[in-house]
Formats: structure tokens, sequence, C-alpha cells
């Protein structure tokens, strides 16, 4: 009996232990980032690209503001409601004390420097797709921005999903490598891919979710509805979408849709990061939308 | 036959019509209150065509189009956003509850597109250059309160 029990224990021990190999956090090896050097100009551009400032600055801020990510906007979300934490500068309250690579395993291995699984209301599950470069070069451009002393808030979630380390099993499921668009893409349509697909992190809202909350990449940017509001995610595929380049340039440049509404909601302040963009970008992301395939 | 199929979607509407009367108690002013935006948008149709260069400018056309917008600017709307009508509760409405929530700046939002649009009155009759410069400032009023203030479409 006691022999029995014995191994049961030994198994047991055996399986947590290959189960926390699979869903540990994973980071990027040491030396990942050690030949590259940091262009804050260059990181800027990274910056709006990324939209990090909707949601770490506060949801009002205009302006300046918009450069003092000191955290607080709430995600209510199916899973619970998550409160942007202080990016900012300062060493204690935001992330001034980080260096590059801690930055790149957050963007790009969803892992803080504690070595926990971050929540994937943070895109990194687009994020991950990031060029090392752009990484590096957004680090150096957060260190010319304030630093800004008030603490992260606790985000507001039940069992099981305050427990980080389930969302292992959550990352190995959704996070993928690869581009969704595949095929024969011009250099523009790369760049738009890039900028879409990754830094733009298009897909977060646009594309429907499942139940367990990863993108449904089969129905890549149909739409879907608002999780926790009111109203659609719209279908941005040419079965639905069916603007010139130029009319969708020109929404992301001033807001106006073709027939002179004007964008609103979250969209909004998608809209506030790609009017910073060089005009090229704001084309190169058109002529992606318009290589999506349709999805009703 | 036709006679039947006319009397048959007369008989439609006003079933039709009195149902929504009947889903929200806010129907009416709902429905005024974005009549007053598409009247908004439809100016905004022929001075942005014309800012766009996919129609000629013309000068009279600019300015009416442009006291049109002001015009809209000016009206008493104190009766079309009673509380209780936003799109929580109605469903024909994306008006976000936030409007009448404590820290709500929509008054504020209203003072921008009214000033906004004043300036476009004196700038749209002048010339196409003149009134493409006024239409940037102009729809970012817009955006503002539509960023803050209206939910997405279903
Ligand atoms: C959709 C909203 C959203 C966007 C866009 C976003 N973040 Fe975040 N971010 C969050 C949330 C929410 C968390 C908290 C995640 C958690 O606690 O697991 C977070 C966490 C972080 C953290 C970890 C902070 C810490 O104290 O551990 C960093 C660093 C970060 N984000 C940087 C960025 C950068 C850089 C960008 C732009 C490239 C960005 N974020 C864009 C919502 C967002
Ligand atoms: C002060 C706030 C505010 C301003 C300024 C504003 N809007 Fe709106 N708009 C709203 C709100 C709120 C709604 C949603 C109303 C509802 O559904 O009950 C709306 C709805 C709309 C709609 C949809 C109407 C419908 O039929 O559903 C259009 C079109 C529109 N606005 C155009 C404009 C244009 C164009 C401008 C600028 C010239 C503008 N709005 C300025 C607040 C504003
Ligand atoms: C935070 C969520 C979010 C993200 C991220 C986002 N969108 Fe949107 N998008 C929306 C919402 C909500 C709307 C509806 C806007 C409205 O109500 O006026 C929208 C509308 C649009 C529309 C207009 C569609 C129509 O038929 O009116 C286009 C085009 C669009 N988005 C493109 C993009 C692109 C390109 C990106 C990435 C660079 C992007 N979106 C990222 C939420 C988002």
């Amino acid at each position: 009996m006691r022999r029995i029990l014995r191994l049961f224990l030994v198994v047991a021990i055996v399986g947590l232990g290959v189960t926390y190999l699979v869903v540990r956090p994973r980071t990027l090896p040491a030396d990942t980032l050690s030949r590259l050097t940091g262009d804050a100009g260059r990181g800027e551009l990274v910056f709006w690209a990324g939209g990090c400032a909707s949601c770490h600055a506060d949801a009002k801020a205009t302006g300046d503001d918009k450069l003092v990510l000191k955290g607080g906007q709430s995600f209510p979300s199916p899973f619970g409601t998550f409160i942007a934490p202080n990016i900012s500068n300062d060493p204690i309250a935001g992330i001034g004390a980080w260096n590059e690579l801690d930055l790149a395993n957050a963007m790009i291995r969803g892992v803080s420097p504690e070595g926990q699984h971050y929540y994937p209301v943070f895109p990194y599950a687009s994020y991950a797709k990031a060029d090392l470069q752009d990484v590096v070069d957004l680090r150096a451009f957060l260190a010319t921005l304030p630093a800004d002393p008030t603490p992260s808030g606790a985000h507001e979630v039940g069992f099981p999903f305050n427990i980080r380390l389930s969302l292992g099993g959550w990352k190995l499921l959704f996070l993928k490598d690869g581009w969704v668009v595949d095929g024969d893409l011009t250099e523009e349509e790369q760049r738009g891919r890039y900028l879409a697909e990754a830094l733009g992190h298009c897909g977060e809202c646009h594309t429907p979710r499942n139940a367990l909350g990863g993108m449904e990449s089969a129905r890549w940017l149909a739409g879907g509805p608002v999780p926790a509001g009111r109203g659609n995610f719209p279908n941005i595929t040419p079965a639905k979408l069916d603007w010139s380049k130029a009319d969708i340039v020109e929404y992301l440049t001033s807001g106006f849709t073709p027939d002179f509404d004007s964008v609103g909601g979250h969209m909004a302040l998608v809209v506030e990061n790609t009017a910073r963009l060089p005009e090229a970008d704001r084309a190169a992301i058109a002529a992606y939308l318009k290589r999506v395939p349709a999805s009703e | 036959m036709k006679k039947i199929l006319a009397g048959l979607a007369l008989a439609t509407i006003a079933i039709t019509g009195v149902a929504s009367a009947q889903d929200s108690p806010f129907a009416l002013q709902i429905g005024a209150r974005k009549g007053v935006m598409d009247y908004r948008q439809l100016q905004l149709i022929t001075l942005g065509q014309m800012a766009k260069g996919e129609v000629e400018y013309n000068a009279e056309a600019a300015q009416k189009a442009a006291d049109n917008v002001v015009a809209s600017a000016m009206l008493d709307q104190s009766m079309l956003w009673p509380q209780g009508s936003d799109s929580d509760s109605n469903i024909e409405s994306r008006a976000m509850a936030s409007i009448w929530a404590e820290g709500s700046d929509i008054g504020a939002k209203g003072k921008a597109f009214a000033e906004a649009a004043m300036a476009m009155q004196a700038a749209a009759g002048v010339d196409l250059a003149s009134l493409q410069a006024a239409m940037g400032p102009l729809g970012e009023t817009c955006v503002a309160c539509h960023k803050d203030y209206r939910a997405p479409a279903n």
C-alpha cells in the first residue's frame, strides 16, 4: 500500500512538473539584444504605431498628456476587469528601472521581469511579431518620457484567472508565430501587414474571439460584438469594407468616413495614433486591408 | 392585388411605428437628435467633397452648407437628451451613459463644435483654400465628442 502511494506521489509530482514545463513562462535568451542599440527618434514612431498611449495614458489625455503613461484605465472583459499599469519612467511606480531585455520579454513573450505571465489584454499576442530592433528603439524612446509616481492599480479578476500560471496554457494555444495574411505581398503590403498585425494590433479588436478569448485567425478582422459594452467591432475585410485605399488613408488621418460621418469610441484613439505616422505607413495599412481575405 | 400589397405595406409601417414607440419612452427624442446629427453629416458631405476636390468649389453652396452647420449648432437641444435615454437602456441609441454621469464634459465638447462651425462659416465662402483649412478643425470636434460619448454601431 505504501509503495503504491509513493508511486502515485511520484507520478503526480512528475505530472505537475511536466505541466509546469509546458505552462512556465519562457523568456528570451539573455544575449538576444546584445548587438542592437536603441534610437529614441525611431522609437517614437514605434510608440505611436503600437498605440501604447491609448491604454497607458489617461483615457481623456490629449496633447503632451498622452506621454504621461501613468496607467489607470480599466478594461472590462468576460474574465474580469484589468487595470492598465503605470509604465512611465518612474523607477518604482513605473518601468524606469527596466532594461531593453525586460521590455522585449514583456512585449514578445508576455513575461514580466519577475518571471510571471501577463494577461493577454496587454496585446502581446500581436506585439510578439514585432522586430527586436523596434522594441529596443521603443525602450530608448520610453526612457525620454516623464516619470509619474502614481502606483499601479490591482486587477479585479476572479479564480481561476487570477492564477497567472494558468495563462501558460492560453499562450500555448494562442501565441502564434508567422503572419495571418500570407502569400505574395508587395513591399508596401508587407509593411502594412507589419503595422496592422504586429504593432497596430488591429486584430485584437476586429477579429472575433473564441470562448477562451483567443483570436479566431480563420475569421481575421471579420468583426464581432464588443465584449463588455454596446455595439460591434466592424468587419474590416473586403467583404464589408468597400472603401477605396484613399478613403482608408483619410479615415486613419482625419477620422472622416467617406460619407463624412466621423470615427468614434476606441477607434478614435487608434486614429490619434495612426494620424501621427508618416502618410506612407497609413497607405501601407490601407494596401494591406485590401489584401486581407474577405470574410463575412 | 396592388392595392392589397400597398395596404399591407402601410399596415406594417403602422405596426412597426407603434412597436418602436412602445420599445422606448424616448423614441422621439432619440430620433430627433439622430436627425440633427444626420443633418450635420449632410452639410459636411457638401463641404468635404469640395475640400477633397471631388466636387468643384462653389462659394455659394459652400456658404449655405456652413450656415446650416452653424444653425444645427444653435438649435436648443435641451429636450433631446433626457436622463435615461442612453444606449444602455435604449437599443436605438448609441449615446453613452457617461454623457449624463458625473464629470461629463459634453457641454464643452458641444461648445468646441459650435466654435469650429462658426470658423467654417467665416471661411467657406472665401475660397477653396480657406474652406480646406477649416475642415480639419471642424472634423476634430465631431471626433472628440464621438470618441468619448458615442458607442459603436450594432
Ligand atoms: C489594449 C490596451 C494596451 C495596449 C495597447 C498596451 N498595453 Fe501595456 N498593458 C496593458 C495591461 C492591461 C497591462 C497589465 C497586464 C498584466 O498585468 O498582466 C499591461 C502591461 C504592460 C507592461 C508591464 C508593466 C509591469 O508593471 O509589469 C508593460 C511594460 C507594457 N504594458 C508596455 C506597453 C507598451 C510598450 C505598449 C505599446 C507598444 C503597450 N503596453 C500597449 C494594456 C495595454
Ligand atoms: C457634443 C457631442 C457631439 C458632437 C459635437 C457631434 N456629435 Fe454626432 N453624435 C453624438 C452622439 C452622442 C451620437 C449618438 C446619438 C444617439 O444615438 O442617440 C451622435 C451620432 C451621430 C451620427 C449617427 C446618427 C444616426 O443616425 O445614428 C452621425 C452621422 C453624427 N453623429 C455626425 C456628426 C458630425 C458630422 C458632427 C460634426 C459636424 C457631429 N456628429 C458632432 C455626439 C456629438
Ligand atoms: C481598441 C479596439 C480597436 C483597435 C485596436 C482597432 N480598431 Fe478599428 N474600429 C474599432 C471600433 C470600435 C470601430 C467603430 C468606430 C465607430 O464607432 O465610429 C472601428 C472602426 C474601424 C474602421 C471603420 C469601419 C467602418 O465600416 O466604419 C476601420 C477601417 C478600422 N477600424 C481599421 C482599423 C485598423 C487598420 C486598425 C489597426 C491599425 C484598427 N482598426 C484597430 C476598434 C478598434
